[in-house]
């Protein structure tokens, strides 16, 4: 498979983010990530992709159905993709407002290598979902309350989760 | 100069270079060249109290300093000049650091780098049968591979671009790491120049020297636009309080070698960074602060009252008083809104205290004002750069004086600047200084300085058909003035020296 896009490539003279992109694209609608499906909003743009991940089991986020934007830069590999949540989630790692950003150590322009693929950064984000990091949170006022008073942000979480994330616009329904 | 001399003379400082010329006779002669005489003790040596001894150094100068270095290091280690380069820069050229560590761990050293102990190599690129690059997901059998003593191997192609898109969008050079998730391996200079391309490896180059500048505590560049030199100078960081360290760039450009700002003789760092901040806080509304607010009696909390109510209740503290008095709420009983409380105790010491928080207010005003007043014809009179050539021109052409006859007026208009520029600082300085009696000598230098300013900005600024009888008047007030300069910044600068200042604030 990857022998055959490359000759493609070399015959339309692909750049990198399209060759790789095509080639971690495929490999990872054919054989996502657990929990996770992953479709192009755009047939014709390689840059933007959607992930939908379904809350994972026994987190306050059960039940849910969570769609991210994943954007590739044009430099892609060289350069990090951008993720972030289009779903409201109560998460200390996810911004509460309509970026929904994710602040993940790899995707940092300084840490990010080219030869992290995305399925790296998918399971990485799964587990900060699943576990959120306290000491790296992006609303400090989450992470404050999961301290304090676990229950509480549980609770919220879950309420959020219903509210937000109960899968009844349409894209959601294939994640669950 | 001797360089030798004071090299060996530096005994505090130089310790980073004290074995250069041990270890290879070979750079002897090269010392003079490069910038090591920085080296020395500043106290001893300056010629006036005020005045700081420094180097600028051009982009080839520093260069070779690295070169010296790099050279000398991998003697000593018996590493390449590649490896020992990469352990300088991770170590932010630190020599000891660098033996100290090489000595007690060497493997765990060259491992936190990325390097193993035998690291010679030349670069080369080679084809795989089969190859497959995990950055573009594709490959041959006839693709140029590359890979570094790590052993992840990519495509040249991706390699390339890879190492363009750090130097260029994001300005790594020193501290590129193989692309493999995890490994720390560095990206050489001979392995990195191999790979790409001409015109980035002059920016390499470029972004190497900053990053060693910038590393180097006796090093600076110069804050100028498009500037290119650096200045050595010897001035450490836990100088900063005994000395105010200016200097002045190959460029013309003077600054502050301290904190790179412009030249702020005679104030030092720590005062002028507060003073700065305090005028950003406050000298725009300072003005309106004091006429429409007053503070909380409890916090001190600036409030502004925007209703009718004279119940006040401070947002910050929730203290609540009277606007009227500003004595307690609760004292006020059944009479809410009419005041007639003026003589209770509490309102009369909250009274007091905002008189005080005035007062305060006040003085920093009178500081700032006249701060900003010379700051405000310093500016005046850089733009009148020009002006003065005209005017240099009309002269001679009026009174028949040659143009080596009216240079007396370029030399006036840059002491003027000179003057203006050390008493704008002066009064941030005396705004933090307690009053004891060399404040008073502090503020006599300073009005002294102030006056003859004035006077001699006063006859500069004559209808130029009155300039030429004046000229003598004006030569001999220019020498009063830079004199009345020079007093004033040795005085302070030898006290401040001493440590004798007592400031109304900490100086760190």
């Amino acid at each position: 498979m990857a022998k055959r896009i490359g000759k493609v490539s070399s015959i339309l003279s692909l750049t990198h983010l399209k060759l790789t992109s095509i080639q971690e694209l495929a490999e990872l609608t054919s054989k996502p990530p657990p929990l996770m499906k992953i479709n192009l909003p755009n047939e014709s743009d390689l840059h933007k992709w959607h992930i939908i991940l379904s809350g994972p089991p026994s987190s306050p986020f059960e039940g849910g159905s969570f769609t991210l934007l994943l954007t590739l830069p044009k430099d892609y590999p060289f350069k990090p993709p951008l993720l972030s949540f289009q779903t409201k989630i109560y998460h200390p790692n996810v911004s509460n407002d309509d970026k929904g950003a994710m602040c993940l150590g790899i995707l940092k322009p300084d840490e990010w290598k080219p030869a992290i693929k995305i399925v790296d950064v998918l399971e990485f984000m799964a587990q900060v979902i699943r576990e959120p990091n306290l000491d790296d949170a992006v609303e400090q006022s989450i992470a404050h309350e999961m301290r304090e008073d676990r229950k509480a942000w549980e609770k919220k979480a879950k309420e959020w989760t219903r509210k937000y994330a109960s899968g009844k616009d349409g894209t959601s329904e294939n994640a669950t | 100069m001797d360089s030798e001399d004071e090299f060996m003379s530096g005994a505090s400082s130089g310790d980073d270079f004290a074995n250069i010329e041990d270890s290879d006779d070979d750079f002897d002669n090269e010392d003079q060249d490069l910038g090591f005489s920085q080296d020395k003790d500043i106290v001893r040596t300056s010629k006036k109290s005020y005045e700081v001894d420094f180097e600028v150094l051009g982009p080839s100068q520093i260069q070779l300093q690295q070169d010296v270095q790099i050279k000398d290091v991998a003697d000593v280690l018996g590493q390449p000049p590649e490896a020992a380069a990469i352990l300088l820069r991770h170590l932010r050229w630190n020599r000891e650091k660098l033996f100290d560590r090489y000595m007690e761990n060497q493997a765990s050293l060259l491992d936190e780098v990325g390097l193993e102990e035998d690291a010679s190599h030349t670069p080369s690129t080679k084809k795989i049968p089969d190859f497959e690059c995990e950055i573009c997901m594709s490959g041959d059998s006839d693709v140029e591979t590359y890979a570094l003593k790590c052993g992840h191997r990519y495509c040249v192609d991706c390699y390339t671009q890879y190492l363009a898109s750090k130097i260029r969008d994001d300005g790594e050079a020193a501290r590129i790491q193989c692309p493999t998730s995890g490994c720390k391996r560095i990206v050489d200079s001979k392995s990195l120049t191999f790979l790409v391309e001409d015109n980035l490896k002059s920016r390499y180059r470029e972004l190497i020297n900053r990053t060693y500048v910038d590393d180097m505590e006796n090093l600076k560049w110069c804050p100028a636009p498009e500037c290119i030199y650096a200045i050595s100078c010897s001035v450490r960081k836990k100088d900063l309080a005994k000395i105010v360290p200016t200097v002045t760039c190959e460029c013309k450009h003077p600054f502050c070698f301290g904190c790179a700002h412009e030249d702020h003789q005679p104030c030092p760092c720590s005062l002028i960074k507060k003073w700065i901040q305090k005028c950003e806080d406050d000298s725009e509304t300072a003005h309106w602060i004091s006429a429409n607010t007053k503070e909380c009696p409890k916090c001190q909390s600036t409030i502004e009252k925007n209703g009718g109510c004279n119940h006040m209740t401070c947002r910050k503290c929730k203290h609540e008083f009277c606007w009227m008095c500003m004595g307690l709420w609760s004292e006020h009983g059944t009479s809410w809104y009419n005041c007639n409380r003026f003589e209770e105790k509490s309102g009369n010491d909250a009274r007091d205290a905002q008189a005080k928080s005035r007062q305060s207010l006040e003085r920093y005003l009178h500081y700032y004002n006249r701060y900003a007043n010379h700051d405000q014809s310093n500016r005046l009179e850089k733009d009148n750069f020009a002006k003065t050539e005209k005017k240099m021109t009309l002269l001679q052409n009026q009174s028949g004086m040659s143009w080596i006859e009216v240079q007396f007026l370029e030399t006036a208009a840059k002491t003027l600047q000179e003057c203006r520029q050390t008493l704008k600082w002066t009064y941030a300085f005396a705004f933090y200084l307690a009053r004891n009696n060399d404040t008073i000598m502090f503020e006599d230098n300073q009005k002294d300085l102030e006056l003859a300013t004035e006077n001699l900005s006063e006859m500069f600024e004559q209808p130029v058909e009155q300039l030429s009888a004046k000229k003598l008047d004006i030569l001999n007030k220019n020498t009063y003035c830079s004199q009345r300069r020079v007093t004033l910044l040795s005085d302070t600068a030898e006290l401040l020296k001493r440590g004798k200042w007592t400031f109304n604030i900490s100086l760190d």
